[in-house]
């Protein structure tokens, strides 16, 4: 068991360094450079040119650049191109922004696919669940600003709730209730319309693991010996039906940033996705690499989580 | 008597074929499942009519001037569909039909022309993005999952490719994509690249898993036996074999793919002019929710109901090839 535990630990941090490698030779071999950002201003000379590339190392070779942005995140020293801010503590905000949005989103997936997929499986075939799956393809299918777009016509302005940023411009005097309750009317559409591809994907899932589960020998045994159902679906099926999902905590947590990006972007939403998006468009690479970097280190953590939680949660799972 | 009558040949005893099931090729079998699913059937003429309307949109938009998406007439912008072109068009600037069937847009456009047009483009993004990754993938989970074994200095062909998918994974795929559009030059077929070149992962641990199953099946083994070439074992004997999860995969990723083209024309990195793609006249549209709602839901409601179509007919060929469903 410790030495699985050892020996993938140590996989992943190989694994670690090709990413990190990758994340920044991607970025330095595409031809867009910080320089250029705005080539059309006169006011920027060669000799301003060369010293902006100077100060940011970019006339270094790459593996000299590659060991400048490593140094400088292990020792916290890496700023931002476009404003010199620190990086980490930048990403750090971010993240504490983009955290209600991700854990509001996240309950509202969990639970709604169990019990939607559940029913869906226990009524297979029902008007139910033929409704449940064509509203999972629909809500698969359509793009997901457009979805929004049309939510924030109808919903948000009929109902007169607050679509735009995280909170209501002058709220800073109000008392300290309807500030909270301002946050999070703000929190609702948005963490709901980030949710529903979520719940629509895993509430099939769920559906489809419960079917496969109902399917087996053992479930025909507990239904011929005379159990009633209630207690052959919830006793028997649900609890195996339900183990592959455990793992999935794990994986949840790359969503962090690479899953927030339009949803940020359509509602205002100060978060990771859209720092991530500003960097891109001013190309400020300290910024880009290290938030790739994070996503890294957050999927192999995830993935390593859900390994080991599966392990724990399934006795007939033996790591070696 | 005549015995010369096909009546009088011979026959296989009436108790025999009772007793025998209904021959069924595997093509057969597949028809059968993938029919009773209505779903499916349902999304697979959307994409038959979506597939001629693509290519009709091609020939019609190039060659046929009443179909020119480009033409631009100011006096009649922001036309609701169905509208009737105004006086002050020149006649070789009309519209197919003398009407814009889905009206115009802020350059008096016509959206119909466009989305014609469109039609292929996004198309075609969804096609080349998803068979570059379908041949990185298979190239790569085949030469995993063929030669896995061989070394390469301190590692195995397989441990090297299989880390590299695996590193390939950890990146926030949307993410990525939209880093390497924004630093590369755009163009179209910088997305379809960047598209292709981010998704083949689970393609390439399909055809591995496959691969390594498909090596110990005796086919195989009698292939190797005849001494055929590596290379007609490998493509004309295990790759088909390996394909059936590789296409499910395939028809749902075109659909990924044209709605990933869509948020990225969103975010401003999309498909740039002359191309009109359904996803760039949809963000272009969210402009003008207010003043020409048509603009948005046109596009909106078509890049729906395709993808809906491609997830149906993937969904639907899943069950209709994978055997343990199949037995229920």
């Amino acid at each position: 068991m410790w030495s699985f535990i050892l020996r993938n630990i140590l996989q992943r941090l190989v694994l670690l360094i090709i990413v990190s490698f990758m994340a920044h030779s991607i970025i330095h071999l595409a031809p867009g450079e910080p320089s250029e950002v705005d080539p059309m201003n006169p006011r920027m000379k060669p000799e301003d040119i060369a010293k902006i590339r100077a100060a940011f190392h970019l006339d270094d070779p790459l593996h000299l650049q590659y060991y400048y942005w490593i140094r400088d995140l292990a020792t916290g020293e890496l700023k931002s191109f476009k404003d010199s801010q620190p990086v980490l503590p930048k990403i750090w905000d971010r993240f504490l922004n983009s955290l209600p949005l991700f854990v509001l989103a996240t309950l509202l997936v969990w639970t709604w696919a169990f019990p939607t997929g559940i029913y869906g499986a226990v009524h297979r075939g029902s008007g139910y669940d033929r409704f449940t799956i064509f509203l999972a393809y629909a809500l698969i299918s359509i793009p997901g600003f457009f979805l929004s777009y049309l939510v924030i016509l109808w919903v948000a302005g009929w109902l007169g709730v607050p679509v735009i940023g995280i909170k209501t411009f002058g709220m800073d005097q109000a008392q300290p209730i309807y500030r909270i309750m301002d946050r999070v009317w703000h929190l609702v559409i948005p963490s709901l319309m980030s949710a529903l591809g979520g719940i629509a994907i895993l509430s099939r899932y769920v559906r489809s693991q419960m079917l496969e589960v109902l399917g087996q020998d053992y479930v025909r045994t507990a239904r011929a010996k005379g159990l009633e159902e209630d207690t052959v679906v919830y006793r028997h099926v649900l609890g195996n039906a339900l183990l592959p999902f455990v793992t999935m905590f794990g994986l949840l947590l790359p969503g962090l940033i690479g899953g927030s990006v339009i949803f940020e972007q359509i509602f205002a939403w100060p978060g990771l996705g859209r720092l991530g998006y500003e960097a891109i468009l001013s190309r400020d690479f300290p910024i880009i690499m290290t938030l790739n970097f994070i996503a890294a280190v957050l999927t192999l953590a995830g993935t390593f989580l859900s390994d080991i939680l599966y392990a724990v949660v399934d006795p007939r799972i033996r790591l070696q | 008597m005549n015995m010369t009558t096909p009546s009088a040949m011979p026959r296989v005893p009436a108790q025999e074929t009772d007793a025998l099931p209904e021959h069924e090729t595997p093509w057969q079998e597949f028809l059968r499942i993938y029919k009773k699913d209505r779903l499916a059937l349902g999304g697979f003429y959307v994409l038959i009519a979506l597939l001629v309307l693509a290519l009709g949109g091609k020939m019609l938009t190039e060659w046929w001037v009443v179909f020119d998406p480009e033409t631009v007439r100011l006096p009649d912008k922001f036309l609701p569909p169905l509208a009737v072109p105004s006086e002050a068009v020149a006649g070789t600037d009309q519209p197919f039909g003398g009407v814009y069937l889905f009206g115009t847009d802020e350059l008096g456009r016509d959206v119909f022309a466009r989305m014609f047009q469109g039609s292929f483009v996004s198309l075609s993004v969804g096609f080349v993005a998803i068979g570059i990754s379908l041949v990185v993938g298979i190239v790569l989970g085949g030469l995993s999952g063929y030669y896995g074994q061989v070394r390469l200095g301190i590692m195995t062909v397989d441990t090297l490719i299989m880390r590299f998918t695996d590193a390939m994974m950890c990146f926030p795929t949307f993410f990525l994509i939209l880093t390497a559009v924004a630093l590369l030059p755009p163009s179209i077929y910088t997305i379809m690249f960047i598209i292709g070149l981010t998704s083949w992962m689970g393609t390439a641990r399909f055809v591995r898993a496959e691969f390594l199953a498909l090596r110990e099946q005796d086919f195989v083994m009698a292939a190797q036996a005849l001494g055929l070439p590596e290379a007609r074992i490998i493509f004309r004997h295990m790759v088909p074999n390996a394909l059936a999860p590789v296409f499910v995969s395939a028809t749902i990723g075109v659909a990924t793919a044209i709605l990933t083209e869509s948020a990225l024309s969103f975010l401003g990195f999309g498909v740039p002019p002359p191309y009109a793609t359904w996803g760039n006249i949809l963000s272009d549209g969210k402009g003008f929710i207010f003043d020409a709602p048509w603009l948005f839901f046109i596009p909106g409601i078509a890049i729906f109901v395709v993808v809906l179509a491609f997830n149906l007919v993937g969904e639907g060929l899943r069950e209709a090839l994978n055997p343990k469903l199949r037995r229920r």
